[in-house]
């Protein structure tokens, strides 16, 4: 359990109070404005969810199925509730859930290689060696920050090898890794029980005055300690209930599917309601270089259920309107099958979903060839577009320009934002 | 009976086989080096303690001019930590501590720094931070980049004192297979999608050897330095004519360096030309030959005084000039004095690049043994005193050097290259699983970034924090508990393994006060893990002081 009484020990919360006004760390102020969080609607503070399907999937296995043709594999195609949209049929649940989100079919990217394509569609920038781009949420938490949150702002849930990342605007903006969603919260609990807790806290008040004798000011200028006060702050907070799902019926947890991508999902919803703005939920595996078919059909069993449920939850708690959900990976696959009924990387004309948080809905953007012939799609849309798009709808000025630590200006998209979605 | 007593056997051989096999892979794997090198007699080099001299005759003027009185120098605890720090990357072991604690005379500091530079460890920690530094931390192109063999490669140059000058020779012209020849992965580190980009190693030649930034005049002109895009077009035409093919990295005279312009996307030819010191040049050679040539000649200064800015940073987390690849151009000296650079650059070209013969003298000069304690309370007159290198700066160890530090105080014998198997093999994991989440700082390694919650949540709370703080047979917090000592003994055992110093007479009582209410020796175990938690958790071990 979480260890809300150690701070009881040793002051009461109105001392705490007083210290945290007195040394304005206002992050250490117990309430959080309860109606910012509860508003619902458009009025609310917006969030965005991105789906991440790491490893790569396939456009024609997903959203943009060309069946009965040579390049269509075994796969069929099926209706969606946004007239005229077909997706893959191994996506029954989430075909009835798309109302008011967008498919883009012509996503192109120049990196066809899984670590750069993936620095570069999670932070709309190229990868290059002098300067580590700021990823779509630490830009995001960086400039729309939650003054009440006392759990982190930026959280990536699931497995993945490349987190996002907050780069040239710090560290402390990179991606909070929950690894084992809706199990575990990791490190956020003490180690041991309350009365321990507290002795340590004593031992470690003790060593670091002694460091601090004819330090005082250099350690002050470290930070370490403020660090640490705002981490216990985060182990003792209410806040981390999102984290819990086990507050949820089990019809919902079972809806959302038994599996990490799964509970995060259903985390993601929860941290949303909490007020966290930027939220990566991470679902690999899709690099399905053989045996393509099989492998995603494995991958639906687990991204159907979740992102619809999430669409559904969303929806019904009047959270889509202030909610922006992305699903999309560092590119697509390969129109042509190989020998090994795979598909390899294909970063030209691959395919993304996106809607909520006041998207238009239910546009389709682009066209690929379905004869697999012509590599570049109709309408092509480049992610720092997307990026451009989506920031611009959280009211963030895109253009907008940071200095980077070497002194060069960068500006928060590249992009031009996409007419058809707004 | 007797069949069952032939199956009986069988029934054995597996177990057999397999003791074998692991008896000869722990054979195969175990050090050739059995004793750790012994301390090694001083070399009387005069040449050393002159540079040194100049070096702290520079300061010494410096703090004169800017009336900056220094602090003290720091005892030789403390100094034993910087230097395991800023050599191996980790804290010493009770059992560095205790050898040290037992040599006698007023060099041993200096005699210690030898050891510690003749220990495999030095390398090892040092070709990680050149490979960062020359090829990022980026596993790059399947199959043909072997980030691992690189460093093994310059791991082994450190060790046998390959020159400075003569191992960025070989891989900026190097050629061969990336598995046979590995410095070429220097050159193999910048194929992305099966193309060479030549572009990007011209940036990474300029950063890492002349500590340039010129990445920018790719596109355009450099904004505020002279850097124009011709320059680095001419540059990267030396890497026109290097090809990779089955057979590895090789030399295609044929290959001509087109550019395509970007406004008009015509394609231009464009010749090999350096952007100064064009009689540095030489005349024979293949392209890269010359350009090695070129980076690496005794006249280009830019090459020495990058060199000595990078060891500066390495040793003490901040280079002298920050950032530690963006140095203004060299002064004529003949109109002013030489700066720490000039004087250690000089130095190092004079005596043949010797990379350990500068880190001793970084590491000899007063800056490195100043305390980080100061008088004053004024925040301004401290950062005034830091910026002057007058007060040894306080600064975050690298997340390398907290797994490292945090397995090594985790165990009471010195974990090196004869440590058994199994410790070598759970240092390597733990520190890959450990810098991963603690976030890597990839090639940017020298950049102060402030410490996160993450960070905090990790140390306190983290699986590994929890395996090397909870008590076993086999760890030091562990044996402390057991060891039949006083009390006393044993909270000053936890303080050297920990902070590599004695506890003050307000920690000792603190402590001793909870070792006096332990009833059992599983009392006594959990005081230890809670100092030893606390020891983890503070700023003195995470802040390089």
């Amino acid at each position: 359990m979480f260890d809300s009484t150690y701070l009881s020990t040793k002051f009461s919360r109105r001392d705490l109070c007083k210290v945290a006004v007195g040394s304005t760390l206002s992050f250490m102020l117990p309430s959080f404005d309860l109606k910012a969080a509860q508003k619902r609607g458009p009025e609310r503070k917006k969030s965005v969810i991105v789906l991440w399907m790491g490893g790569g999937p396939s456009q024609l296995e997903t959203w943009d199925p060309h069946p009965g043709t040579a390049i269509g594999g075994p796969g069929n195609a099926i209706k969606t509730v946004v007239p005229g949209l077909q997706i893959s049929d191994m996506y029954p649940l989430l075909a009835e859930q798309l109302d008011g989100m967008s498919v883009i079919r012509s996503m192109v990217s120049k990196e066809g290689d899984h670590e750069r394509g993936t620095q570069y569609l999670k932070t709309g920038y190229r990868p290059e060696p002098t300067t580590v781009y700021p990823a779509l949420g630490a830009i995001i938490t960086h400039e729309t920050p939650n003054k009440h949150l006392e759990i982190p702002q930026h959280i990536s849930m699931g497995n993945t090898q490349f987190p996002a990342r907050g780069g040239y605007l710090g560290g402390h903006l990179d991606a909070f890794r929950v690894q084992d969603p809706g199990k575990n919260i990791g490190n956020m609990r003490a180690g041991v029980e309350t009365p321990r807790q507290s002795r340590r806290l004593d031992n470690l008040n003790i060593v670091s005055q002694a460091f601090q004798k004819g330090r005082t000011i250099q350690t002050k200028k470290t930070l370490h300690q403020s660090t640490i006060d705002r981490a216990l702050t985060m182990m003792s907070s209410e806040q981390l209930n999102a984290f819990e799902i086990e507050k949820e019926s089990e019809s919902v947890r079972k809806a959302y599917g038994d599996s990490s991508f799964g509970r995060g999902c259903l985390v993601a919803r929860r941290l949303v309601e909490q007020g966290v703005h930027s939220i990566e939920v991470n679902l690999s595996g899709w690099d399905s270089h053989a045996n393509n078919f099989t492998g995603h059909q494995t991958q639906s069993k687990m991204l159907d259920p979740a992102f619809s449920s999430l669409l559904k939850d969303l929806k019904a708690r009047d959270l889509l309107d202030s909610t922006i959900v992305l699903c999309i990976g560092e590119f697509g696959r390969t129109p042509k099958i190989n020998p090994l009924e795979g598909r390899d990387h294909w970063p030209t004309g691959f395919s993304c979903i996106v809607g909520g948080g006041g998207l238009k809905g239910n546009m389709i953007i682009g066209e690929t060839d379905p004869t697999g012939k012509e590599k570049k799609p109709t309408d092509p849309v480049q992610i720092q577009d997307l990026y451009a798009t989506i920031l611009q709808n959280l009211k963030i000025d895109y253009q907008k320009e940071l200095i980077s630590p070497i002194g060069r200006p960068l500006a928060l998209s590249e992009g031009t934002p996409i007419q058809k979605l707004i | 009976m007797k069949p069952s007593s032939h199956n009986w056997k069988i029934a054995f051989l597996p177990f057999c086989v397999v003791g074998l096999v692991l008896s000869l892979v722990a054979w195969a794997s175990s050090s050739p080096v059995v004793i750790s090198p012994k301390a090694p007699a001083l070399p009387e080099d005069i040449s050393v303690n002159r540079t040194v001299e100049q070096v702290d005759q520079f300061f010494e003027n410096q703090w004169s001019e800017q009336d900056i009185a220094t602090t003290q120098i720091s005892d030789d605890y403390l100094l034993l930590r910087r230097l395991s720090l800023a050599l191996h990357g980790t804290i010493p072991s009770l059992e560095e501590i205790r050898e040290f604690e037992a040599m006698q005379g007023t060099d041993r500091i200096k005699r210690w720094t030898f050891k510690l530079l003749e220990d495999r460890r030095f390398a090892d920690y040092f070709s990680e931070r050149f490979t960062r530094a020359f090829v990022g931390v980026e596993q790059g192109q399947f199959i043909i980049f072997r980030r691992d063999r690189l460093k093994a490669w310059l791991s082994e140059q450190i060790q046998a004192n390959t020159p400075y000058d003569e191992l960025v020779r070989t891989l900026i012209s190097g050629e061969g297979l990336w598995t046979g020849d590995p410095e070429t992965n220097f050159i193999t580190s910048a194929v992305a999608d099966g193309n060479l980009d030549r572009n990007k190693l011209t940036g990474s030649t300029v950063r890492s050897f002349l500590g340039q930034r010129i990445d920018c005049a790719q596109c355009h002109d450099h904004p505020f330095d002279h850097w124009k895009q011709s320059d680095f077009e001419g540059l990267t035409a030396f890497y026109g004519q290097v090809e990779i093919q089955v057979l590895g990295v090789r030399q295609n005279e044929e290959l001509k360096y087109e550019v395509e312009d970007r406004e008009t996307l015509e394609k231009h030819t464009v010749s090999p030309q350096v952007p100064f010191l064009n009689e540095c040049l030489p005349q024979e050679g293949t392209l890269r030959e010359k350009l090695a040539a070129w980076v690496t000649h005794p006249q280009n200064r830019r090459f020495e005084r990058a060199a000595a800015n990078r060891f500066w940073g390495l040793v003490f987390g901040v280079p002298y000039i920050d950032p530690v690849d963006d140095l203004p151009a060299p002064t004529d000296l003949t109109e002013s004095e030489p700066d720490v650079l000039d004087l250690l650059g000089q130095d190092f070209r004079e005596n043949g690049y010797d990379i350990k013969r500068m880190v001793q003298m970084i590491v000899a000069s007063k800056p490195f043994r100043l305390t980080s304690t100061s008088q004053s309370n004024d925040s301004e007159q401290i950062e005034r005193d830091t910026d002057a290198w007058a007060l040894f700066p306080l600064v975050r160890l690298r997340p390398e050097q907290i797994i490292g530090s945090m397995l090594q105080a985790s165990s009471l014998k010195t974990i090196d290259q004869n440590s058994n198997l199994f410790m070598r093999g759970r240092r390597f994991f733990s520190e890959l699983d450990f810098v991963r989440e603690y976030g890597d700082l990839g090639s940017d390694e020298l950049n102060d970034f402030p410490g996160t919650i993450p960070q905090a949540l990790l140390r306190m709370n983290g699986e590994f924090a929890r395996d090397n703080g909870t008590a076993s047979l086999l760890n030091s917090v562990g044996r402390i508990s057991q060891l039949d000592i006083t009390d006393e003994k044993r909270v000053e055992t936890c303080f050297l393994v920990c902070l590599t110093r004695l506890p003050t007479s307000l920690e000792r009582d603190h402590f001793l006060k909870q070792y006096q209410t332990a009833l059992n020796p599983t009392q006594r175990e959990k005081i230890t893990e809670d100092l030893f938690w606390a020891l983890y958790n503070s700023p003195e071990f995470s802040w390089n002081h």
